[in-house]
């Protein structure tokens, strides 16, 4: 059975194109991230699941109906806003109460939903308050509160933690899995900046840029099999290393040349014809590791030490006019600036795209 | 009396009501004619955007209509009948506008418009801008703006028989009691009919709006010097600048859009001024102003409707470059949302 | 003397010279308005006879006073003695000199002995008091005539406001301008905040044109609508049979010229309100109209009341459109049209227009005082933001 469904979704604000034409499925139950930089048309598309931005172009399905032209509150949706968008005027109990009046529910029935969902989210003391009397992660269990008080098929949450403080978003963020657990049949979308928000909730990640999907699936496998260069440098922190180079070997291995001239071969397929294209070589920081032998990747003076405790990154001074090569060393590494080091990475761990960014794949 | 307040209390109960009941009736229709039912939800929601379709002109319906009947059909209308003579059923073409152009009354004034323009928005901005920085530096500054921001509230009339009071002239050997005169008399002057003292009166009559509108010229120049980032005065302190040079070189330049905004208000209200001019010397001793002269015209002698539409063109006219700018800053202003 | 200098040392003179002139530019400020006061509740005798700033001290005047006759003289030793006083019953003063030609009224001082020669002599005390008396009897069959230096005590009263409000109609009048405000304020109120919602968070073609046009609407001098509202009221009301000249044709006049600013105004307020708030009410399923009652309408109080208090204040103390739009008759005019037919049929009786000025401009100040907060957050919203 499916949740969601969107077919050739465009967006477009009179000549100006914000969103060009989404495919996505989305099973009912699931929990999927929309994930990507400012400014990629993440919101606008949630805002369009959720009906209050019109859909230029495509049709949107929600439990098998089509709901391009229905309005939002017949959407069977809720929405958990950025600013958590409590009616100032009204207490908690009638915020989370809102809904199901205008809907004309029973008075008796509007009570059990309120109280169920406070109790859920433990919010039953603070009932008769006015949200200014509420502290912002508060304030937010309130807007999910009233969410849930909807009863809703889809659960729409628009970047919910960016309010918050640091330690707020992480006991929010672990509530916020909790009640997924709790509702395994109601489908969420959830929109965000955060990588680590994305990689921890989401069943699914779809990342976005500038309109379109970049990539689609499981956290682990973007991390793992980036499709393109975009996913590979935006899932991961700090960036995967990406250095230019030339395809000097072709076959079910390939090797390429780096711009100081160190040939480094991958296990990855290329045919005849690209022999002598431009590529781009990457590697996660996290996968590098110090050796002390001839076998290595780079070698190079180190130029920044930054000793975090957890884990010390080392910026070796860069080779050419491109960024600086990043390692991200576990615990507390001893190395100072003006070092010399040498670095390697296992061969599995090589990625290379071609000149367009797409991934060659194995 | 009690049985006017009755009715009064009546009425207003009654308008309020009636109101509040077209806004709630048509809301209602609106639900009847688009009915939004469970069974069929594109049905529901096609009812549903119609009835968004709708609603807006629900909304604006009465406020549309008001503004259509008392303002842009008038506007239109006394444009028309500025071609028409004094009754409005004959065409004359542009003779209104030629007797405008020769009539010495209408030039006196536009003259004394142009006087009033010149200083009353000046003096007002400068005052006000100066009472602002004063008050803002002592603890009980906003009383102080307080009681100068009181005349204010006061009607034109009021504030004129006020003054009125100071400028009291008794002849012959009578005690003055007016105090302006009073106090010419004490440095060793002779008291004057000040009203009656063509040329000077007009400045005389200024200084009662001036008087009225400077408070609002320091509320609102006192926000906007509230708002100038500290940071920037004590980057200019640091500087090595003075008192003096912090003001007009760090804190006055910050404010040249609300100084321009204050300016621009009490120009269109000065463009207006008619109850001072009217209770004062009702445009006696050449103090005419446009809006008494429009005024006279209206009325004098059964009415001049063509010619008092002129005038009042001429004011249009005079707020129109305001009208413009203020359009062009609020579209602006949409588009960015 | 030397504390007073520490003091000034300490405080600094540059800011003493702060707090005088603000203290200065205030009663600059203050004058006018109590000279109005002040004069209103004195007695109107003094009023016309010494200036308001002098209404605390007492005012000096000759008078001249009759004493008892010789006949009520009582002969005591060898003396004739006339006693009583110079004042008649119920009438209060201070004699300061007293004299007996006319010429000279201040010849004695009050209490001093005055020997007018023959053996006669007179005392006049300060309460009136007068001791006459003579070696040998008096002549003649009246009294003597004296003339005496008063100091009349300041009088104040309240008989100036009983006089303006029930004889000169300005009581009728507060009444009429309390009918004309009250429901101008609070008509335009509800029908702009439609308005200004529509424009701030409705959907629909040609919204962007309505905005231009209201703050285009906003400077459009009254006097462009006078003419032509002048003849469309008349027509109406030959044609109707009503009398062109009504309260309700009033209040909607009013009510339209304060549209587009309170349009202006509550669209600012209103289009501020946060999105998320209108979206998730939207998302609660709330229709527009349910939008407005419950989220918008509550939330917009303090646009609302800055501008109600505009709209009072400027209802309240209009002239123009009270003079075009109703009638001189005594149950319609307002009180700034009352005052001003008062300036120019009681040019000089400062007395009543004193009292009439002080209850025209009450109600306005009290409301400014009371609401001032409200009415400068309209201000700036309207002027700052405009800018």
């Amino acid at each position: 059975m499916t949740g969601v469904v969107l077919k050739d979704i465009r967006k477009a604000y009179g000549q100006i194109k914000v969103i060009h034409g989404i495919d996505l499925e989305i099973q009912q139950g699931e929990f999927v991230v929309f994930v990507g930089p400012s400014g990629c048309g993440k919101s606008t598309l949630l805002r369009m699941i959720a009906g209050l931005e019109t859909i230029t172009g495509g049709e949107l399905f929600i439990d098998n109906q089509l709901v391009n032209e229905v309005p939002p509150s017949k959407r069977g949706i809720a929405m958990v806003f950025q600013s958590y968008a409590l009616y100032p005027h009204m207490t908690v109990y009638d915020n989370m109460a809102f809904g199901m009046r205008i809907a004309r529910e029973s008075k008796t029935e509007i009570d059990r939903r309120v109280r169920a969902a406070a109790d859920i989210l433990q919010l039953a003391p603070y009932l008769d308050r006015l949200p200014k009397a509420l502290s912002g992660g508060q304030r937010q269990r309130v807007a999910i509160g009233r969410a849930i008080c909807r009863d809703p098929k889809v659960f729409l949450f628009d970047e919910p933690l960016s309010n918050l403080d640091a330690a707020l978003r992480v006991a929010t963020r672990i509530e916020i899995a909790k009640l997924k657990e709790s509702m395994p049949d109601t489908t969420m979308i959830y929109v965000t900046h955060d990588q680590v928000e994305a990689m921890t909730l989401a069943d699914r990640i779809v990342v976005l840029s500038a309109g379109r999907i970049e990539q689609v699936g499981p956290p682990l496998a973007l991390y793992e099999r980036p499709q393109n260069l975009f996913v590979a440098r935006f899932i991961g922190s700090p960036a995967m290393n990406i250095i230019p180079s030339r395809i000097t070997q072709t076959g079910d291995t390939t090797t390429v040349t780096l711009p100081d001239g160190k040939a480094v071969k991958l296990p990855v397929a290329t045919h005849a014809p690209e022999m002598g294209k431009a590529a781009s070589f990457g590697v996660r920081p996290e996968d590098l590791s110090v050796v002390e032998g001839d076998d290595f990747l780079f070698e190079g003076k180190v130029a920044i030490v930054e000793a975090l405790g957890e884990v010390t990154l080392l910026y070796l001074e860069p080779i050419g006019d491109h960024e600086p090569i990043i390692a991200k060393m576990p615990g507390i590494f001893a190395a100072r600036k003006g070092d010399t080091i040498r670095l390697d990475a296992a061969q599995d761990k090589l990625h290379l795209f071609d000149a367009d960014g797409r991934t060659y794949r194995t | 009396m009690a049985s006017q307040m009755i009715s009064a209390i009546g009425v207003v109960v009654a308008g309020v009501f009636a109101c509040a009941l077209y806004y709630w009736l048509s809301d209602k229709l609106l639900q009847v004619i688009f009915p939004v039912s469970d069974s069929n939800i594109q049905v529901a929601s096609r009812n549903l955007n119609r009835r968004s379709l709708v609603r807006p002109w629900l909304f604006l319906g009465p406020a549309l209509m008001l503004l259509g009947v008392y303002l842009i059909y008038p506007v239109i209308a006394t444009f028309i009948l500025s071609f028409y003579d004094r009754s409005g059923a004959n065409f004359v073409g542009l003779a209104n506008y030629r007797w405008a152009f020769y009539d010495a009354g209408f030039r006196q004034s536009i003259f004394n418009n142009l006087l009033w323009l010149a200083v009353v928005p000046a003096v007002c901005t400068f005052f006000g801008l100066v009472i602002a920085v004063l008050t803002d530096r002592i603890w009980w500054g906003n009383i102080a703006k307080s009681l100068i921001f009181m005349p204010m509230a006061i009607s034109f009339v009021g504030a004129s028989v006020i003054w009125k009071f100071i400028y009291e002239y008794r002849g012959g050997n009578e005690t003055q009691i007016g105090l302006l005169n009073a106090i010419v008399q004490f440095f060793g002057g002779d008291p004057q009919v000040w009203i009656a003292l063509p040329f000077w009166n007009n400045f005389f009559l200024m200084v009662i709006l001036i008087w009225i509108q400077t408070g609002f010229a320091m509320v609102i120049l006192s926000a906007a010097l509230r708002g100038i980032p500290e940071e920037t005065i004590e980057a200019a302190v640091i500087d090595g600048a003075n008192g003096w040079q912090i003001f007009w070189k760090i804190m006055v330049p910050q404010i040249w859009g609300t100084i321009a905004v204050v300016w621009t208000t009490i120009t269109i209200l000065v463009l207006k001024v008619f109850d001072i001019v009217l209770t004062m010397t009702n445009g006696q001793w050449d103090t005419m102003v446009l809006a008494n002269l429009m005024f006279d015209w209206m009325f004098r002698g059964g009415g001049d409707s063509g010619r008092s539409a002129v005038i009042a063109l001429v004011l249009m006219a005079a707020v129109t470059p305001i009208m413009i700018w203020n359009i062009r800053q609020a579209n602006r202003e949409t588009e960015g949302h | 003397m030397a504390s007073m200098a520490m003091g000034i040392r300490r405080v600094g003179l540059p800011r003493l010279l702060l707090h005088l002139s603000v203290l200065l530019i205030v009663i600059l400020w203050l004058v006018p308005t109590a000279g109005i006061l002040i004069t209103s509740i004195r007695d109107r005798d003094q009023i016309t006879t010494s200036g308001w700033w002098t209404a605390f001290s007492s005012s000096t005047q000759t008078q001249a006073a009759r004493l008892g006759a010789p006949s009520a003289a009582q002969q005591q030793g060898s003396n004739y003695v006339i006693s009583g006083n110079v004042f008649e019953d119920g009438v209060e003063g201070k004699v300061r000199e007293f004299g007996i030609r006319i010429a000279d009224p201040r010849e004695f001082e009050a209490g001093e002995t005055a020997d007018l020669g023959e053996g006669e002599t007179l005392v006049i005390n300060e309460d009136g008091t007068y001791i006459h008396s003579k070696t040998g009897p008096f002549d003649g069959e009246r009294g003597r005539r004296v003339y005496l230096a008063v100091a009349t005590p300041p009088v104040f009263t309240t008989e100036n406001y009983e006089s303006v409000l029930t004889s000169q109609g300005i009581g009728q009048a507060f009444v009429n301008s309390l009918t004309v405000a009250v429901p101008s304020t609070i008509i335009p109120i509800l029908i702009s905040a439609f308005a200004a919602y529509a424009l701030s968070w409705m959907e629909f073609p040609g919204r962007a044109l309505l905005i231009a046009l209201v703050v285009g609407l906003i400077v459009v001098p009254l006097q462009m609508s006078l003419i032509p509202l002048l003849r469309l009221y008349n027509e109406v009301g030959s044609l109707l049979g009503v009398p062109s000249r009504s309260f309700v044709g009033i209040w909607l006049a009013h009510a339209a010229f304060g549209m587009p600013l309170a349009i202006y105004l509550l669209r600012n307020y209103i289009a501020g309100l946060p999105k998320e708030i209108i979206e998730s009410a939207r998302v609660d399923g709330a229709s527009d109209f349910e939008i407005f009652m419950k989220i918008v309408l509550p939330l917009s109080f303090p646009a609302l009341a800055s501008f109600a208090i505009f709209q009072f204040l400027w209802t309240w103390n209009d002239l123009l459109v009270a003079m075009v739009f109703l009638g001189t008759s005594r149950d319609q005019v307002v009180l700034t049209g009352a005052l001003n037919a008062l300036l120019g049929s009681m040019g000089g009786n400062w007395e009543i227009l004193a009292a009439s000025a002080f209850i025209t401009i009450i109600v306005p100040v009290l409301v400014f005082f009371a609401l001032q907060r409200y009415l400068v957050r309209g201000l700036l919203a309207g002027s700052v933001k405009g800018g």
